[in-house]
C-alpha cells in the first residue's frame, strides 16, 4: 500500500513538471511549482521524512511561491516563444536520462531494509541519540547536535544570501527601469507603482486644470 | 496487484527523480526566460532531494521519532541532509530571483536572447 500511493504520487509529480516544461503563461508555471512542492511534501511524508515535508510544504510550496509571484510582479507574467528549436537541449536531456536509466538498475530496490545506505552510521544514531541528546526526533538531534556545525554553515549561507538580496534589490531606480523604450515600461516596485498611477493621472490632468483657470 | 507492481516499484522512484532532473536540465537549457530557468534550476534541485530520501525509506518502517512500541526506522541520516538542502535551495532561489528583476531593470526583459540580440552577443 505504501509503494503504491508513493507511486501514484510520483506519477503526479511528472504529470505537473510537463506542465511546468508546456505552460508559457509565469503565473500558471509558479503556482505548478507551488503545486510540485506539496505532492513532493505528500512523498516525503509517505518515505517516512515528516520533518522534510514539513520544511518542504513551507519553504516549498510557502516561501518560493511567494518569491516567484513577488518577482513576476516586478517582472512580466508572458513568456515568449522561443525562435530556436530546442533540439540540442532535448538531446542531452534524453542522452542523460538513458544513462541514468541504465544505472538504476545497479541500484538496491526501493524499501528493501539491507541496502548499503542502511549498514552503517544510522543504527548508532538510532541507538545511541536518546541517551546522548534526550532527544526522541533522531533528525533533530543529528541536526542540531551531532551535525550541529553544518546546521551553522546553513544558517552562515542563508545570512550571505539575505545579504545579497538585500544588496541587489536596495538603491534601485524607483521610477521604471532605464530603458523606457525596452519594452517593460511598467513601474517595479508595489509602492513605486502606485506613486506612478498617482503621479500620473494629475500629471496629465493638471495642466488642463490650470489651463481651464486661466481661460 | 503488488505482483504485477513488484518489478516497477522496485526502481519507480529512481525511475520519476531521473525524469524530475532531465526536466530540471532540459528547461534550464532550452527556455529562454529567466524565471522559467529557475523553475527548472528547482526541479533539478528537488529531484535531488527524492534522490537522497528514497533509499532511506524501509517499507514498512516508521518515521525516526524513537518510541518503544516500534522497532523499524526509516534511515534519518538523509532527511538531516535534505533539511538543510531546501533551505540553501530556497536562498539561492531567492538571490537568483533577485538578479532577474536586477537583470529587468538594466535591459527591460528577462528573455535571454532578447538580451544577446541587444548586445549583439552571437548565441
Amino acid at each position: 500500500m505504501e509503494a503504491l500511493i508513493n507511486m501514484v504520487l510520483l506519477t503526479l509529480m511528472a504529470v505537473v513538471t510537463i506542465g511546468v516544461i508546456r505552460l508559457k503563461g509565469l503565473f500558471g508555471v509558479a503556482i505548478l511549482s507551488g503545486i510540485y512542492s506539496f505532492l513532493m511534501a505528500s512523498v516525503f511524508i509517505v518515505l517516512d521524512a515528516v520533518d522534510v515535508a514539513m520544511t518542504e510544504a513551507s519553504v516549498g510550496a510557502g516561501i518560493s511561491t511567494v518569491l516567484f509571484l513577488a518577482t513576476l510582479s516586478l517582472t512580466r507574467r508572458e513568456e515568449t516563444p522561443s525562435l530556436h528549436p530546442p533540439t540540442v537541449a532535448l538531446f542531452l536531456a534524453l542522452v542523460t536520462a538513458l544513462l541514468l536509466i541504465y544505472a538504476t538498475f545497479d541500484l538496491p530496490p526501493f524499501g528493501s531494509p539491507d541496502q548499503p545506505i542502511h549498514r552503517h552510521v544510522a543504527d548508532r544514531y538510532l541507538a545511541k541519540s536518546v541517551e546522548e541528546t534526550g532527544v526522541p526526533n533522531v533528525v533533530t538531534s543529528v541536526l542540531a547536535s551531532y551535525r550541529g556545525f553544518d546546521t551553522l554553515g546553513e544558517v552562515i549561507v542563508i545570512f550571505t544570501a539575505g545579504i545579497g538580496v538585500i544588496l541587489l534589490l536596495k538603491g534601485r531606480p524607483r521610477k521604471g527601469p532605464r530603458g523606457e523604450d525596452g519594452g517593460a515600461s511598467e513601474p517595479i516596485e508595489a509602492d513605486a507603482a502606485l506613486e506612478g498611477r498617482h503621479g500620473h493621472e494629475p500629471r496629465s490632468m493638471r495642466p488642463k486644470r490650470e489651463g481651464g483657470h486661466a481661460a | 496487484m503488488s505482483t504485477l507492481l513488484e518489478p516497477f516499484a522496485a526502481h519507480y522512484n529512481h525511475w520519476v527523480t531521473i525524469f524530475l532532473m532531465v526536466s530540471g536540465l532540459y528547461i534550464v537549457i532550452a527556455k529562454d526566460n529567466m524565471i522559467k530557468k529557475l523553475v527548472g534550476l528547482s526541479l533539478f534541485q528537488t529531484s535531488v532531494y527524492l534522490l537522497y530520501i528514497s533509499p532511506g525509506k524501509i517499507l514498512g518502517g516508521t518515521p525516526p521519532i524513537l518510541d518503544p512500541r516500534f522497532a523499524v526506522y526509516s534511515n534519518p541520516l538523509p532527511h538531516v541532509l535534505i533539511l538543510t538542502a531546501i533551505v540553501v535551495g530556497v536562498a539561492t532561489l531567492a538571490l537568483g530571483l533577485a538578479l532577474v528583476v536586477r537583470i529587468n531593470e538594466a535591459f527591460g526583459t528577462i528573455e535571454e536572447d532578447e538580451i544577446f540580440e541587444e548586445r549583439g552577443v552571437e548565441e
